[in-house]
């Protein structure tokens, strides 16, 4: 039996990532992987870089760390509400100001997908989707036939991403799986603060575990005073529910939340 | 029927069909609006409606080859009586979005819209189009009284939290954006649409539209040139068809011209399209505006690696 932590979003939220990792520590896994975004949103980006190396996670690339690497002028989440495009522009300056050109290079050298094969099952890890790095699978807008044509396309049994912040599984039949492994970065929407990783157990067969993450998020909110982050982003950390970057949101997921 | 072709184009594959498009209600609609792009109104009668065998038919053969999201279109696809029979269909296996004029919405519609929301597993999307946010600069655009009837519309669905996209096409200079939005968000708080959602389109050199800026614009086209370097993925015939009571076209804004008729079937409408209209180049401009999302999405590919371990 092989068993991966795979987490996702972690958005500099470098609180969240130490608790997740010590969390991630007591499970046994045989590997951990982070399916990119590693900055963006809060505070101090470079404090996440060391807490991942140190814990051998293995990282890809997000469209975040892609527009650092590649010195872009956006985070390539593609709003065009000016709203959202506002928020964004603030994140993404402040994250770019405040990444090292060292960890800039570092994202830079990062894969935009693993591929493996473990027992006989053939995996693939990416950000967005197996054809883009930004583009967002969410549950209500990922029907079954899509997903077993990008389950086809890739030549793969279990397709994992991110990128769209909240989490999701679903078993097609025949040992064949999609899972967005949610964000460590921000609560999910459903006004609590806690926020999600996944465990993908693989053995006689595949089982997928979502793990909440209760962490210091007070204190986050604190770090984003100190750093001048706007009193949205804080809010959201605070109350779990999402305050901008609504537009990409389908009915379902939007209706669920507050704003 | 418009002579904007251009003789020699490049052509774009069909990678996958992302995106079926159904023309439920032809080109019939209780309203004439002065941009419309196909000329829809209540005498056009060049497509008509369809009939549920023929959507569940487009539907089930979309779904075989995995298709994404389904997209009801017209006209106006609540002239349709069969409409919500065809809405059920479709969420059984793909999100589906139905663009309305909002003015057909009844309390009852409302109702029954938002039980079909709920029930379902993808989302259901309703996009209620709008050009102005006040009666007079709406009304001017898409007939008297047509303001008062859509935003109750509109009301109706988000007071049953079917949040609906208020779908607006830009007839303003870029310097009066902030404005008009603001005036939007507004006008829809106040209405009772309190978490607006709201997707500006570009006006499309189209149909009425085209007549209506005759001369003011010049002829542009997309060119080989054009399309170098260029990611594809962000036009809709890269992604995209549209089933109609008379064939399948190459995507919903060319389904006058004949030459974007592709064939019968969707079988037979797989095949690669030449870009010879100037509202092709909207779609180079501005990406796949016609989806709900009007980001535009052209982060890099991905090409994985085989990796062992």
């Amino acid at each position: 039996m092989t068993r991966f932590a795979l987490i996702g979003g972690i958005y500099s939220n470098w609180r969240a990532l130490e608790t997740t990792l010590s969390d991630i520590a007591r499970r046994q896994v045989d590997a951990t992987f982070c399916l990119g975004d590693l900055g963006a949103f809060g505070p101090y980006p470079d404090r996440v870089f060391p807490l991942l190396q140190q814990a051998g996670v293995l990282c890809l690339q997000g469209n975040y760390d892609n527009s650092l690497a590649g010195g872009l002028a956006d985070c390539q989440c593609g709003y065009t509400d000016p709203r959202d495009n506002h928020f964004a522009r603030l994140s993404y300056d402040y994250t770019f100001r405040n990444t090292s050109p060292a960890h800039k290079a570092w994202l830079g050298t990062l894969p935009m997908s693993r591929r493996l094969e473990v027992n006989g099952t053939r995996l693939l890890l990416c950000h967005g989707s197996p054809r883009k790095i930004n583009e967002f699978l969410w549950e209500s807008t990922s029907p079954d036939g899509f997903l077993g044509y990008l389950l086809d396309e890739a030549g793969v049994d279990v397709l994992c991403v991110t990128h769209t912040g909240i989490r999701w599984h679903r078993d097609l039949g025949a040992g064949r799986h999609v899972v967005n492994v949610g964000a460590l970065g921000r609560p999910e929407n459903d006004g609590t603060p806690r926020v999600w990783y996944a465990l993908l157990t693989i053995g006689d067969s595949v089982h997928v575990e979502f793990i909440p993450i209760q962490y210091d998020h007070e204190a986050l909110a604190a770090d984003m005073d100190v750093e001048r982050l706007p009193g949205e982003f804080i809010e959201t950390i605070l109350s779990g529910w999402w305050t901008t970057c609504l537009e990409v949101l389908p009915q379902k997921e939007r209706a669920r939340g507050r704003f | 029927m418009q002579v904007d072709i251009l003789t020699s184009a490049a052509a774009v594959e069909l990678r996958h069909l992302d995106n079926l498009w159904i023309q439920v209600s032809g080109t019939r609609c209780n309203i004439e609006c002065r941009h419309c792009f196909n000329n829809s109104s209540p005498r056009e009668t060049t497509f008509g409606l369809m009939t549920l065998e023929a959507v569940n038919r487009a539907i089930a053969a979309a779904a075989a080859r995995g298709v994404r999201e389904i997209y009801f279109t017209g006209g106006e696809p609540f002239l349709n009586a069969q409409l919500l029979e065809m809405v059920a269909c479709a969420l059984a296996v793909a999100p589906t979005t139905v663009l309305t004029n909002g003015m057909l919405i009844s309390d009852r519609m409302a109702d029954t819209l938002a039980d079909l929301a709920t029930a379902a597993r993808y989302s259901l999307e309703v996009r209620v189009s709008l050009d102005g946010y006040t009666e007079q600069m709406n009304d001017a655009i898409r007939g008297p009284g047509v303001f008062r009837l859509a935003l109750a519309g509109a009301v109706r669905l988000a007071r049953r939290n079917l949040l609906p996209i208020i779908t607006i096409v830009r007839t303003w200079d870029d310097a009066d954006e902030p404005t008009m939005l603001a005036g939007f968000t507004r006008v829809l708080r106040d209405a009772g649409c309190d978490r607006p959602r709201i997707k500006v389109l570009p006006a499309l050199p189209l149909g009425r539209e085209l007549t209506r800026i005759a001369g003011l614009q010049r002829d542009e086209y997309v060119t080989a040139a054009m399309l170098d370097g260029f990611d594809r993925d962000l036009l809709m015939c890269s992604n995209s068809r549209l089933v109609t009571d008379r064939g399948v076209w190459v995507c919903p804004l060319l389904v006058e011209q004949p030459d974007a008729q592709l064939g019968t079937t969707l079988d037979e409408a797989g095949r690669s399209y030449e870009l010879r209209h100037q509202a092709c180049v909207t779609c180079w401009r501005y990406g796949t505006i016609c989806g709900n999302v009007s980001a535009r999405i052209e982060g890099p590919d991905i090409m994985p690696a085989p990796e062992a371990r």
